[in-house]
């Protein structure tokens, strides 16, 4: 009765590569339905006589002759629960049957009313849906009376308005399609397009609904029967064998076990056969993954660490940085970088090539799913494969992302988000956190700072809210940032002033830079060195002015170079147009 | 339409209070009518069988049935409104009001610690085991979640009330198996009817989480190395919060229905009980009576959840509801 239906719907979405497999679920919930079906046409047949035989053996419990005792009259409860599958079915499938017909023909009548009628009885059928069905159901039982009938009409009543929501929304998009449209305007009628349309479509979700509906529908049933509003004696269904066995339940606690297995099968079988529909319509690229955890930072090679200075002044060395996915692609082969302090890096290379990741797992960021290990890594002072302090790194070590947009969390103020590591790491008060960020954001011209804070991302553009992730690494004076293309998704004319902005904030601290980017000519504007990446590997570095005189040896860099030259022209094109 | 008006929250709360209005004014038509939908004449029901055509009489003038029907309603509908529902049809001393008082808050406290539970078990269940699945890990955890809150699901909540009564009382004494004397009392009522929302809601914050943690700014949270259990308490639940608001709506409607059945299972003095006894008595006046009150619950906890969810998720304003 607590259950809800809440099916996996997955609306319309016809991929050919669909799975068409019988999934394990789907296969035991349609083998127990089977076995449930055939239990209910055959024990009244075989059964019938000893569920109805009144003996001398009163209120027994188990035996070898009463497997689950026996009632106050004497009958075997073992197959007086058997025998009730019957009437427990046909009472289930007819109040299912009541609530999807009815709720299909009104979802799909409701798109041939003119619009404020369809609104109107809408938005009425969203309130029945969320008012409790079994107290709908108590509203026709209280009419009719109580008795199996009046609680079948009653149950499949209170479903209706679930599988209307379920209609109405499958042929929504229908009705707005172009073909449609073209069919209307040739004059074919309504109740044929949504016939010819609509209907095909419901198939899928309908069932998965249906079979989830007959689930929760069995037990408001049963729970009708239970509490004495449903089947009535001499009839009985589980519900009524459950309710007869309760009172007793201190003295023959066996009793109870017949009805509630019995329910607890059927039900699951409907489950199973709904989850199992949803699954095959719905399939997740399952790949197993074994073996070892993953998002991890290992040290390759002892000896080669024990070489190296203990201590260097450097933002960033990394040295032999390899990355393996969890299926042992090799994805980072061996790369080795450095960031001086005050330094700006370019990473270059077209997507693939494995630039974010060397970046991400530089900041000792591995993501989930791959593996990293390096001879030495050391960010901003800290040796990232002797797991330094989360508090330390959070400090020195400062990311801007991508996309601003996605890369803030939408469900949170700014203030509430930027000011984390202050408050977390830095035991800065909100107060006092919250007036740092309101003075970074005025240093890189955010307009009115002291009320963007408070205001969620959405309500800000892409470039201010670059700035804004720039301004964190400024409150906590970082020491190395990696910027992974910040820019790029920048409208153009926001791009060149959020950089200008970037490069100020990151003078001013005196921070190495590693920046990301598949632009040569953002990186040759900027960078004092350029780290080229193609397929894992660094195929050439440059100082800017090597790049500048266009002295390049691998013909890859050339390549992106001629790649930046036709962007810088259609830019300078732009630029004289506006 | 003075400007005011045109702002989101005014402008929201304007369609909140109409659309409240409107479904009460429903149910009190629906409870009015169903009386008069009675097959055969309500006051021969209530007179008995074998009672005399005058007895059958006098008993319509009690009832008041002998009046117009719109004389009726209006008697009804101004009832409801000063909160007067009348007497019992059966026992003609007893005000439906008084009982409902009496009963109502032992119903009223089931169902919201039952929603409670469910809210929060299901957010940190489902968080769990979407981080521990993650990136096709732990796939025994999957599957098995699966299959065990599907097969929970199919578990009534008399069942389950029985099996807790059978370990939980009798075999091991530890909670009483019924009444509503003492705290530990509302244990196993609130267990049984949060069992099976617990299921649904959980698959669904699992569903939900597993593309929220996935998301950029999550990495982002990462990045400012803060503890896992921050990451997912703070910058993942409020992502989640405004798809478990929605189904929670639907869920409460579900647990009114559940502590209806539950209460016979644990001999709990509430309103459901009430009520199925008044049907089996079809004593009008009170079933009526106790349905226009539950009903009135479930539309005003709507309202209410569809409010909490504007203010979390302060996009729904324009949109109307978030995913219905």
């Amino acid at each position: 009765m607590t259950t809800v239906a809440v099916a996996d719907v997955q609306t319309g979405s016809h991929s050919p590569a669909r799975e068409r497999r019988l999934n394990p679920m789907l296969a035991i919930g349609l083998g127990l339905a089977m076995a449930l079906v055939l239990v209910a046409i055959i024990s009244p047949m075989v059964l019938g006589e000893t569920a109805r035989e009144l003996t001398g053996d009163m209120r027994q419990g188990a035996s070898s002759e009463h497997w689950l005792g026996t009632d106050e009259f004497g009958r075997d409860l073992f197959a007086r629960a058997l025998v009730a599958t019957r009437l427990t079915l046909i009472l289930t499938t007819a109040a299912t049957a009541i609530a999807v017909v009815l709720g299909v023909v009104t979802g799909i009548l409701v798109w041939m009313m003119p619009e404020r009628i369809r609104n109107f009885v809408l938005t009425a059928n969203a309130v029945a849906v969320a008012f409790p069905g079994l107290v709908l159901a108590l509203v026709v039982a209280a009419i009719l009376g109580p008795g199996a009938f009046s609680a079948t009409i009653a149950v499949g009543i209170a479903g209706i308005p679930a599988f209307t929501r379920l209609a109405a929304n499958m042929a929504a998009p229908i009705m707005v399609r172009e073909y449609v449209g073209t069919a209307k305007q040739l004059g074919v009628p309504r109740p044929i397009i949504l016939a010819r349309h609509v209907l095909p479509n419901l198939g899928e979700p309908l069932l998965i609904l249906a079979a989830n509906s007959y689930a929760v529908m069995l037990t408001e049933l049963s729970g009708l029967s239970f509490i004495g509003l449903g089947v009535q004696n001499p009839e009985y269904d589980f519900g009524r064998l459950l309710a007869d066995a309760l009172p007793n339940v201190y003295t023959q606690p066996v009793h109870v076990l017949g009805p509630s297995i019995m329910i607890v099968l059927t039900g699951v079988a409907a489950m199973f056969i709904g989850d199992g529909l949803a699954a095959r319509s719905n399939p997740r690229l399952r790949r197993a993954v074994k073996g070892r955890r993953t998002g991890t930072l290992l040290q390759a090679n002892e000896s080669a660490a024990a070489k190296s200075a203990a201590e260097n002044d450097d933002a960033l060395l990394v040295r032999n940085l390899c990355v393996t996915s969890a299926a042992g692609q090799q994805l980072v082969k061996g790369v080795s970088l450095r960031v001086k302090k005050g330094e700006i890096v370019g990473l270059v290379g077209e997507s693939g090539s494995g630039k974010s990741l060397t970046a991400m797992s530089a900041a000792g960021l591995v993501p989930e799913g791959v593996t990293a290990s390096a001879d030495e890594l050391r960010a901003a002072g800290h040796d990232m494969l002797r797991h330094p302090k989360s508090g330390d790194l959070a400090r020195d070590v400062a990311l801007v992302y991508q996309d601003p947009m996605s890369s803030f969390n939408p469900a949170l103020k700014l203030n509430s988000q930027l000011t984390e590591v202050s408050r977390v790491h830095l035991g800065a008060t909100r107060r006092q956190a919250r007036l740092e960020l309101a003075e970074k954001f005025a240093q890189l011209n955010i307009s009115a700072p002291e009320r963007r804070g408070e205001q969620h991302p959405y309500e800000l553009s892409g470039g201010m809210l670059q700035r804004a992730m720039i301004s964190s690494a400024l409150v906590t004076e970082a020491k190395l940032i990696v910027a992974d293309e910040p820019t790029t998704a920048l409208d153009v004319t926001v791009q060149a002033e959020v950089l200008r902005q970037f490069v100020g904030a990151a003078e001013r601290l005196g921070a190495g830079v590693l920046f990301i980017s598949h632009d040569l000519g953002v990186v040759e504007a900027l960078c004092d060195r350029v780290v080229v990446m193609r397929h894992g590997e660094v195929i050439e570095e440059l100082t800017c002015d090597q790049l500048t005189a266009e002295e390049v040896q691998h013909p890859y860099t050339q390549k992106l170079l001629d790649a930046a030259k036709f962007t810088d022209v259609s830019e300078e094109t732009e630029a004289n147009n506006a | 339409m003075p400007a005011v008006l045109a702002r989101p929250w005014p402008a929201f709360l304007l369609r909140k209070v109409f659309e409240f209005v409107l479904a009460l004014l429903a149910l009190v038509v629906l409870t009015f009518i169903m009386v008069h939908l009675v097959p055969g004449d309500p006051a021969r029901v209530i007179a008995g069988m074998d009672a005399s055509a005058e007895q059958v009489e006098a008993t319509r003038g009690r009832l008041g049935l002998d009046r117009p029907v719109l004389v009726q309603f209006w008697d009804y509908f101004v009832g409801v409104l000063t909160l007067d529902l009348g007497n019992s049809w059966r026992r003609p001393t007893t005000e439906v009001a008084d009982v409902i008082v009496a009963r109502l808050p032992f119903t009223a406290s089931i169902a919201l610690i039952g929603i409670a539970i469910t809210v929060l078990v299901s957010l940190a269940l489902g968080l769990l085991v979407a981080g521990l699945t993650r990136g096709n890990r732990n796939q025994w955890l999957d599957s098995g979640f699966g299959w065990i809150t599907a097969s929970a699901l199919a578990l009534p909540v008399y069942v389950i009330g029985a099996i807790l009564i059978v370990v939980f009382a009798v075999n091991w004494g530890l909670l009483p198996a019924g009444g509503a004397n003492q705290l530990t009392s509302y244990i196993l009522p609130t267990t049984a009817i949060a069992i099976g929302p617990i299921c649904s809601m959980s698959r669904m914050v699992r569903r939900e989480a597993a593309v929220v943690l996935e998301q950029d700014y999550m990495r982002t949270a990462r990045g400012w190395r803060i503890s896992t259990a921050r990451q997912y308490s703070k910058h993942a639940v409020p992502n989640l919060l405004s798809s478990t608001l929605t189904l929670s709506g639907l869920i409460l409607a579900a647990m009114i229905g559940g502590a209806i059945i539950v209460e016979t299972v644990f001999s709990w003095p509430g309103l459901g009980r009430t009520v199925v006894e008044s049907i089996i008595e079809r004593d009008f006046g009170l079933t009526r009576g106790i349905i226009l009150t539950i009903g009135a619950l479930a539309i005003t906890a709507n309202v209410i959840i569809d409010i909490l969810l504007a203010l979390v998720d302060p996009r729904t304003l324009r949109a109307g509801k978030a995913l219905t």
